[in-house]
């Protein structure tokens, strides 16, 4: 049994290309009936491949026909070559083992893919696709994911501007639940980062702009609650996190006029995130005892930070990975020799068992 | 023999040290199981030492500098142990492990291990003083440990230079919260030793009750400030490091002049 991946992914194509092959529900039934003993599609935002395991060899472009709904057969056919690459046994093994761990990733070490691999894993087996190979092939490639993702740094910290603002104020705060949120400006950024802080638990959100109306609407899409532009200094003494993104040409905040807003909560922390540009927050406010002033160069810096270290932690995780692929090809081997002796032995038994009823 | 369990006890929390130093070297730190086993079995160590010794006076082992430091490090790891799973400071054990290795270091290698000429008698309440002191002592130790927690997290807040340990810390303020719980129970737990220091039946010299009043004072204020709300966290943390060197210092102080004076 050949084991075998054919797929695109961020790497070899763009998206227009790769959600053409994305919307066949029924594609691993077609690979099957195309002569893959086994199936399993992964398809995600940035890939779409093909696992299977079949006796004899089944083309790319045979693969590739399967991933196509019947509308796009002939425009994707005129096109002339795909941009699919095939990995066979060992390769394909090394790069399943990668693309679970995060490592194929557009942003490495992100773990999002280990939970799409698990659900397109389950899904094939529901249907009947998967069968002993594919199994034993991605039981260990959840495996060495998790090893992965213990062993080394490959997931630390986040990545994104809007993400690295929420994690900061989780290390300061701990539950968010019980934080209350002041959103100055009205804008995409706000919003975004608004949006961020909800995901994580904020219940108790509120947005102040200069124009009321637009102040009002964003509190409306997100659920917060509108505040009138001149009472945001007042609401500075209740709060615990504020997002700054407002068109001010000067800076809105500064030691000045922070200082008395601060005097009555010398234990609460005030987490300050200026994502405007120009700045809303004089940078001396970070020096302020309890408040801590990241601006967009500030939280861009931990978000890059963050990178740094995932690709360091690459070439430890390569290294699980090689150990686990080479045991892998191992036990498959050593299986395949045992059943070929018990085959040999039962058909040695089966002639002579023929020769004493001759 | 048990000077045999401490030195393995002190290998087991040297271990601990030296597994975190080079974890946060090569940026991976991450607390896991190994501190705490490595903590764990020190702390078995210790207890059998301290059976032995008490076993062999047939008191309570506090009869000399050596056997308060030993003491004194039991208490850390055994508060370290109910508190650090309890609050969630896993984290606490690399900071603890130190500590502890310093203490019983100093306590292994220093000639301090002075046997009393004539041997000592029972005296529950004079124990129970000087047993329930260290354990407040211990308590604030883990409220130092709690306070460099607090800074180093602060620090790096504060600069924006975010490193391995960073990600492993707990946030600020459940930190603070652990660091107030710690400082009110050494703080209980310290009255008590000394209010029963008064019931021992024995004289005390003057300069222990003036060292132990000035430490008692000491983190009275400290609460009272963090009560009134007139000291900030930060503050509060420095002061827990403050505080902890001192009565260290202190302790040290009263022991050595005590063991000086009943040696003839």
């Amino acid at each position: 049994m050949n084991l075998f991946c054919v797929g695109l992914s961020h790497h070899t194509a763009n998206v227009e290309t790769r959600e053409r092959f994305t919307g066949n529900t029924s594609a691993e039934g077609t690979l099957r009936a195309a002569g893959c003993a086994e199936a399993l599609v992964l398809a995600t935002c940035n890939r779409v491949e093909v696992y299977g395991a079949s006796d004899k060899r089944v083309s790319t472009d045979e693969i590739a026909r399967c991933l196509l709904q019947k509308s796009e057969l002939d425009e994707v056919s005129r096109g002339g070559a795909l941009p699919f690459y095939r990995y066979e046994a060992e390769r394909c093994v090394q790069h399943l083992f990668r693309v679970a761990s995060g490592l194929d990733s557009m942003v490495v070490g992100e773990t999002e893919i280990l939970g799409q691999t698990k659900k397109a894993y389950h899904s094939a087996r529901a249907s009947g696709a998967v069968g002993p190979c594919l199994h034993r092939l991605f039981q260990r490639a959840f495996r060495v994911a998790k090893q992965v993702r213990t062993h080394t740094e490959i997931t630390r910290g986040s990545v994104s501007v809007g993400s690295v603002a929420v994690d900061l104020a989780e290390k300061i705060f701990g539950e968010l639940g019980n934080c209350t949120v002041l959103v100055l400006g009205a804008g995409e950024t706000s919003e975004r980062t608004a949006r961020a802080f909800i995901s994580r638990g904020v219940s108790d959100l509120r947005v102040s702009n200069r124009s009321d109306n637009r102040a009002q609407e964003l509190a409306q899409r997100i659920g917060g609650q509108a505040v009138q532009f001149d009472e945001w200094p007042r609401q500075c003494r209740e709060i615990d996190i504020l997002v700054t993104s407002t068109s001010s040409e000067a800076p809105l905040l500064t030691p000045i006029n922070l200082g008395p807003m601060l005097a009555n909560r010398i234990d609460r922390p005030l987490f300050i995130i200026d994502i405007a540009v120009p700045r809303d927050v004089d940078p001396a406010v970070n020096e302020m005892e309890g408040v801590y002033l990241y601006d967009i160069d500030a939280l861009r810096s931990v978000a890059e930070q963050s990178l740094a270290v995932r690709r360091q932690q690459v070439a430890s995780a390569e290294a699980i990975i090689a150990e686990h692929v080479a045991d892998f090809l191992e036990k498959v081997s050593h299986e395949l020799n045992r059943t070929s002796r018990i085959a040999g032995h039962a058909a040695v038994a089966d002639s002579s068992l023929r020769a004493s009823q001759l | 023999m048990d000077r045999d369990f401490l030195i393995i006890s002190t290998i087991c929390f040297l271990a601990a040290v030296v597994r975190t130093g080079v974890a946060l070297r090569a940026g991976v730190f991450r607390p896991g199981r190994f501190n705490f086993l490595a903590i764990g079995l020190g702390f078995v160590f210790q207890t059998a030492f301290l059976s032995i010794r008490g076993h062999a006076l047939g008191r309570c082992p506090l009869t000399n500098l050596f056997e308060v430091f030993i003491f004194l490090a039991w208490s850390v790891a055994l508060i370290y142990m109910l508190v650090g799973p309890a609050y969630r400071l896993s984290l606490m054990g690399a900071f603890t492990a130190p500590l502890v290795v310093v203490l019983q270091g100093f306590a292994l290698i220093a000639p301090i291990d002075v046997r009393h000429p004539v041997k000592l008698p029972a005296n529950p309440l004079l124990e129970f003083h000087a047993s329930v002191s260290l354990v407040a002592y211990g308590v604030f130790a883990l409220a130092c440990i709690a306070g460099v927690m607090y800074l180093v997290q602060e620090r790096q807040l504060k600069t924006h230079h975010l490193r391995s340990i960073f990600y492993h810390l707990p946030p600020l303020t459940d930190l603070f919260a652990a660091i107030t719980r710690l400082l009110w129970w050494g703080f209980g737990l310290y009255t008590l030793g000394i209010v029963s220091g008064f019931f021992t039946g024995h004289p005390l010299p003057r300069v222990q009750v003036v060292a132990a009043v000035g430490v008692w004072l000491l983190y009275a204020t400290i609460l009272q400030g963090r009560h009134l709300r007139w000291l900030a966290p930060k503050r509060v943390a420095a002061l827990c490091i403050i505080g902890f060197s001192t009565a260290l210092t202190l302790l040290w102080g009263i022991t050595f002049s005590a063991q000086m004076h009943s040696v003839p």
